[in-house]
């Protein structure tokens, strides 16, 4: 534990540091989900060409905050004919779901919550959380389109789960680990070195390249249905279930869907970064290395994730149910298993 | 087989054929106006808020009656002929009605332009001022007269005088025409075998 964390060095009170420990990525997400709110209403703006917020600080900067406050003022309404102990239980599971996920994602290489063995599978683990909680809210609230709004995203996150998982498996072949430390210590280097390229290796690794970039792009695609993100955010459709599985909430029930969302969008574009772009290692040797620096690159390769994130919704209409099935059965899971069974050769050769 | 093939990269590359066009569009510049701070320029000849410039306005009562919605009230009053003002209107000529109540609600206004049309001394004019909203409905009465309730006064009280003086000055006519006439009748019906009295002048 003492090595992949800087705090137990720092601090020699166990508790102390795990308390601290626990509560940074929470810090650190809250500024996030600010930040990423703003980015989603300024680069939806200035793609439709307009300006966004613009009148809440200076160039509308503190608008987030302004909806957080507001969201805190609202009254919280709980429906009469709601299952009140699900209902109120759904936002906080979601979200603990959510957060739990942070436990394993390495910032720095002197930073890791808890560097456990097998980081990877618990992210899968515990993302499915979310789904209970969504399930939960969409059930509990005695509503339609919140129950069917829960049903598409059941049916979205299981169909989806598996070629994101086949993914992942693929590259703990490769990586011969499922500890996200381990993959992140293994692309060091130059950015060629990523798993994205085919990770480290000489150059007979070149075959393997199409087979990598392809398992990335399938990556992408299944985690944007995993966070309900535009074009596979059937399960909040607006023009066809209001919201979705939280129609019937509001106050801070709903931002804890809301922070819940964009937990999950970082916590995609965090494995993403760890499994496919070197994680926290610079892109260029040892240009810029270092713990401090590691989570320079860590953030800044999540955050251009969330920004592609943010750049498909704004780019892509939504899919109907039967289109999303079949690009999660017929298209992305025989091509990760063909990736996979490349790779597992590839494996086997060296 | 080869169909499935060419739908999944027809996925993949309009895809990206979106995403391009959307990165374009991200570094295009803003069409956005912010308003209240900035506005587009508004045509001299847009019909907004009316304007009554009162040195003009003759108290016709023109676009009173041309006005489709009824939402022009105009109300007038001579001025005396030895008024010590002796006021002009604006474009030269003798001011020979006081215009005390000149009053448009603009909650009616139908901004057809018809008052504007038939003003003949082109007192009332459309303005480019659009925002001018209020929360009682009745500040959208807007006065335009420019005289003050006391001058009102003093101008109603001279020609109360004046019509008063007048009409007494008619009925003393009126009494000497009478008086005159009742000679006459007198003198006619003393020599009623000669001819009949020529019919008299009635008026005023």
């Amino acid at each position: 534990m003492e090595t992949t964390n800087f705090i137990y060095n720092l601090i020699n009170n166990d508790i102390v540091a795990m308390v601290i420990i626990g509560a940074m990525p929470l810090v650190f997400l809250l500024g996030y989900a600010l930040l990423a709110i703003l980015g989603e209403l300024k680069i939806s703006a200035w793609i439709q060409e307009r300006l966004g917020p613009m009148r809440t600080g200076p160039w509308g900067i503190l608008q987030p905050i302004a909806e957080v406050v507001k969201l805190l003022q609202k009254e919280d309404i709980t429906p009469d004919s709601a299952n009140k102990p699900l209902y109120n239980l759904a936002p906080f599971i979601i979200f603990t779901g959510a957060y739990a996920s942070y436990a394993v994602i390495p910032f720095s290489s002197h930073f890791v919550p808890a560097g456990i063995n097998l980081g990877l599978f618990f992210i899968f683990a515990v993302g499915s959380i979310a789904t209970i909680g969504i399930v939960m809210g969409g059930w509990a609230s005695s509503n339609k389109y919140s129950l069917i709004g829960a049903m598409r995203s059941v049916s979205q996150i299981v169909s989806y789960e598996i070629p994101g998982a086949m993914v992942i498996l693929s590259i703990a072949v490769m990586a011969s680990s499922l500890n996200m430390q381990t993959i992140n210590h293994q692309q060091g280097g130059w950015f060629w070195n990523w798993y994205l390229f085919g990770g480290p290796g000489t150059l007979s690794k070149l075959w393997v390249i199409p087979f990598t970039l392809g398992l990335c792009l399938i990556y992408m695609i299944a985690s944007l249905a995993e966070t309900n993100r535009i074009p596979f955010d059937i399960p909040e459709g607006e023009s066809e279930l209001v919201a979705g599985y939280h129609t019937e909430y509001s106050g801070m029930k709903f931002a804890m869907f809301f922070f819940a969302e964009y937990a999950n969008m970082f916590v995609v574009a965090a494995v993403m970064t760890t499994v496919f772009l070197g994680g926290w290692n610079s892109p260029f040797g040892s240009f810029l290395n270092g713990p401090f620096w590691g989570a320079f690159w860590f953030i800044g390769k999540a955050f251009f994730i969330v920004y592609l994130q943010i750049w498909l919704r704004w780019t892509l209409p939504r899919l109907r149910v039967d289109q999303l099935m079949f690009v999660g059965w017929k298209v992305l899971l025989p091509f990760s298993l063909i990736c996979f069974l490349a790779i597992s050769f590839f494996r086997m050769l060296n | 087989m080869t169909q499935y093939f060419k739908n999944v990269w027809l996925g993949l590359w309009t895809v990206l054929v979106g995403m391009k066009i959307t990165f374009r569009h991200l570094w295009e510049p803003n069409v956005t106006v912010q308003y209240p701070k900035e506005q587009y320029p508004i045509p001299s000849n847009a019909r907004n808020r009316l304007q009554l410039d009162t040195t003009l306005c003759n108290g016709c009562n023109s676009c009173a009656r041309a006005c489709p919605v009824n939402c022009i009230t105009v109300e007038t009053m001579r001025v005396v002929p030895d008024d010590p003002e002796q006021p002009m209107i604006a474009d030269g000529s003798k001011r020979k009605l006081w215009v005390p109540v000149y009053d448009i609600d603009f909650a009616k206004c139908c901004f057809c332009s018809l008052c504007t049309t038939v003003c003949p001394t082109f007192a009332i004019k459309h303005t480019t001022e659009f925002e001018y909203s209020v929360y009682d409905r009745n500040d959208l009465f807007y006065h335009f007269t420019d005289m003050s309730p006391e001058k009102i006064k003093v101008k109603q009280q001279m020609l109360d005088e004046y019509l008063a003086k007048e009409k007494a000055a008619k009925e003393a006519a009126a009494a000497k025409k009478a008086a005159e006439e009742k000679a006459k009748a007198e003198a006619v019906s003393v020599k009623v075998t000669e001819e009949p009295a020529q019919p008299e002048e009635t008026k005023e």
